[in-house]
């Protein structure tokens, strides 16, 4: 430990602490501009200078930069302390006059207007003052080294090599985040489309809690966004975490299981409504899709629940258009059949939580749940303008009066018999429920059909609703089809029982269907030893035959038809049943 | 009277078959020549079964299993696919038309494309004509037959 003074208060702090650090433990204020937390002092500024003396041989020196001796005594308000500080940041002020750290710093320091005004003064409130935050942050804890000083003396700027795009850089944002004038943005200058700016679906931190009802409610880190896995460098996190549970050690693992049942429950994704170009989707702001409207009215969501147009104004009337993208030829033929249910609901919210008109665009309304042709008949009384026709287009060129600025929604009314153009500010899109894109392929894997659109097929459609043609593999939701959660649950619990049941059985029982091999014709050829996919044939050597598993056995039949001296019999499934069979048809 | 094709149909239980019943639960409208038996896995198509089938009086037989690499036995269909060449090679021996036996790919979804398949294959049947192999497989039946009939 080291015992020194400041301001004549006696402290004592451990060796190698810097003399910022050791007056702020004794809430001694000095200030700074350079210096941040995460950085390793580099003293560019001179804002923080103070008066040392040690052996009664005083200096001025920076706070940030310099450790504590024994038996040292720091003023931090003395005149020639002060002296020294107003200089340095008269001299700040004189190049930079209108910065407002800076303004701050001078105000602090009694010091009314700049004493003189460089001949490169910068004028900018968010000018670059040369800090070095930023070039420091970026080689030293990003590590990219994107960015340095360039430059000598007072002409020194900094910038990427030669001021051009840097391919070091890594997009990270560190540098804005710790100019402390602003000067630096993260901008996206290459003018991507942004839907909805306010509605942010994707994680925007790479260390962040995957849900709010995650389990376990801990976050975690993206090591896909996250800069030390980029870089090496960062590790800020690592720093702050007081109970030093970061760790970059920690690699992704890969569990095998063995089990005996598996559901598959892989879900639906929403159609991109983006192809359907009357709508307008990706091109005007305010046209979204029934999840993003879900997201924002999510009281956790980005406008905290608030319905808001992407100028943040609240929409004085709302269309709500129905199978976007099913009951559809063009796209999906199918019924996505939650689509009515939460439309209304949307509807009700909106009318609940704003002052809107909301037109609701529907083809036929399909509520056929229990309580929700009663939900929709009290929304029958909410004065919603339910119109019976499908949305056919979402224009914004006005040409009537009160359509200025408005997206004008096209649709035939089919009960009025009239085409209508219903101006509005705000268009939800419910878009049709969609099988994952790699559906097919997934399915395969475990022997498992899918239907023409990408729907796990089930074993029987009314007998064995959450089975399918491989043995232990179950289905449920909307991999099978599309339903709402009500159906879901029920399914997923049906999935499970089976599962259950099996587990609990503890055996499986087999159907009758096997191969069977007579050991008095076999004649010991091994034909069929190769044929089984299942590895089911055995071979006897002592007896010079071949014996079937029949735990093994799926009896596909394969080999029967193989043996050249039909000395195996597919159970149910006998030469002699088939061509009875053919028999029976030929005749 | 026009020519009806007797056509047999040897279908996989897992994905032609359910394919095939689609196409009924679906209502889609077809040709009735063919007439299904179910096995387990094209594998199990004996080509015994075929030449039965065409001695028996087929005009065509039609076997149809999972799309390759979809087999629910793995790898069945492609016992298959080596066995149908090799017994068209024999059949055109025999004299018969190649195209009386043909082997088909149709998954459980495709309802459809078993419709359309048994209307092409019939009508390709009808253009080949009656084999009328039971006639020349069974020679001592019909002449047992006629001579009860004629009463010898």
């Amino acid at each position: 430990m080291v015992n020194l003074t400041i301001n004549g208060q006696p402290v004592e702090v451990e060796e190698g602490t810097t003399i910022l650090k050791a007056a702020e433990s004794i809430d001694v204020e000095i200030p700074t501009l350079c210096h941040h937390e995460i950085l390793k002092p580099f003293a560019d500024c001179r804002v923080c200078v103070i008066e040392a003396s040690v052996g009664g041989k005083s200096r001025i020196i920076t706070a940030c930069s310099n450790v504590v001796e024994e038996g040292m005594e720091v003023q931090t308000e003395s005149e020639w302390t002060l002296r020294s500080r107003k200089v340095v940041i008269s001299l700040l002020l004189s190049r930079w006059p209108n910065v407002p750290i800076l303004k701050e710093l001078a105000e602090q320091h009694g010091i009314d207007s700049p004493p003189f005004v460089f001949d490169n003064a910068e004028f900018e409130e968010d000018a670059c003052v040369r800090c070095g935050r930023c070039v420091v942050v970026c080689s030293e804890v990003v590590g990219a080294n994107a960015i340095s000083f360039a430059g000598r003396g007072s002409d020194v700027e900094i910038m990427t090599p030669y001021g051009e795009e840097s391919p070091d850089c890594i997009a990270c944002g560190s540098c804005a985040t710790v100019c402390p004038t602003g000067h630096i943005k993260v901008v996206d200058y290459r003018e991507r489309e942004l839907v909805h700016s306010d509605i942010q679906l994707g994680p925007n931190s790479p260390i962040h809690i995957p849900t709010m009802q995650a389990i376990p409610n801990a976050p975690f880190i993206d090591t896909e966004s996250c800069i030390h896995f980029q870089t090496g460098g960062c590790k800020v996190c690592e720093i702050v975490c007081e109970p030093g549970a970061v760790n970059f050690d920690q690699v992704d693992e890969e569990h095998e299981f063995e089990v005996g049942s598996i559901v598959l429950a892989t879900g639906f994704k929403q159609f991109d409504p983006t192809p359907m170009k009357q709508y307008g989707y990706g091109k005007h702001p305010n046209v979204i899709t029934g999840l993003e409207f879900e997201r924002m009215n999510c009281a956790s969501g980005s406008t905290s629940g608030q319905i808001l147009c992407a100028d943040g104004k609240p929409p004085e009337s709302l269309a709500i258009l129905h199978c976007i993208g099913s009951r559809d030829k063009n796209y999906n033929e199918y019924c996505s059949r939650v689509c009515c249910m939460y439309a209304l609901k949307f509807a009700h919210l909106v009318k609940d939580k704003t002052e809107a008109e909301v037109y609701d665009l529907y083809i036929d309304m399909r509520c056929p749940g229990k309580g929700y042709e009663e939900f929709y008949d009290r929304l029958l009384h909410e004065d919603i303008r339910f119109i019976r026709g499908k949305g056919a287009e979402v224009e914004t060129v006005p040409l009537y009066e009160g359509e200025e600025g408005k997206l004008i929604v096209r649709v035939e009314d089919t009960l009025a018999g009239s085409i209508r153009r219903i101006p509005v500010d705000m268009v939800i899109l419910c878009a049709a429920l969609e099988p994952q894109a790699d559906a097919k392929e997934f399915s395969r894997l475990f022997g498992v059909s899918t239907d023409k659109y990408g729907w796990m097929i089930e074993k029987h459609p009314k007998l064995a609703p959450v089975e399918t043609a491989s043995d232990g593999v179950f289905i449920a939701g909307c991999a099978q089809g599309p339903k709402d959660i009500p159906d879901t649950v029920a399914q997923g619990n049906a999935a499970a029982a089976m599962a259950l049941q099996n587990i609990n059985k503890g055996e499986v029982e087999l159907e009758g269907f096997f191969a069977i091999v007579d050991d008095k014709l076999c004649s010991g050829c091994r034909v069929c030893n190769d044929l089984c996919p299942y590895g089911a044939i055995i071979f006897d050597e002592e007896k010079n035959v071949s014996r079937v598993e029949e735990a093994l056995c799926k009896a596909c039949g394969t080999c029967v038809s193989a043996c050249p001296s039909s000395a195996i019999t597919g159970t149910h499934f006998t030469d002699q049943q088939i061509l009875a069979e053919l028999e029976g048809v030929m005749s | 009277m026009s020519f009806e094709p007797r056509i047999v149909g040897f279908l996989c239980n897992w994905c032609s078959y359910t394919g095939a019943d689609l196409a009924g639960t679906s209502r889609l409208e077809y040709l009735p020549n063919c007439r299904v038996i179910r096995v387990m896995c094209s594998g199990r198509v004996d080509p015994t079964f075929i030449i039965k089938a065409f001695a028996m009086g087929a005009d065509g037989v039609l076997v149809s299993g999972c799309h390759p690499g979809d087999c629910h036995y793995i790898e069945g269909n492609y016992k298959t696919m080596r066995r149908i060449p090799l017994l068209r090679n024999i059949l055109e021996q025999f004299g018969i038309d190649r195209d009386r036996l043909r082997l088909t790919f149709v998954s459980a979804s495709e309802g459809e494309l078993w419709a359309k398949i048994v209307n092409e294959f019939t009508e390709r049947i009808k253009e080949l004509g009656p084999l009328g192999m039971d006639k020349v497989a069974n020679p001592t039946a019909e002449a047992e037959a006629e001579a009860v009939a004629t009463g010898a």
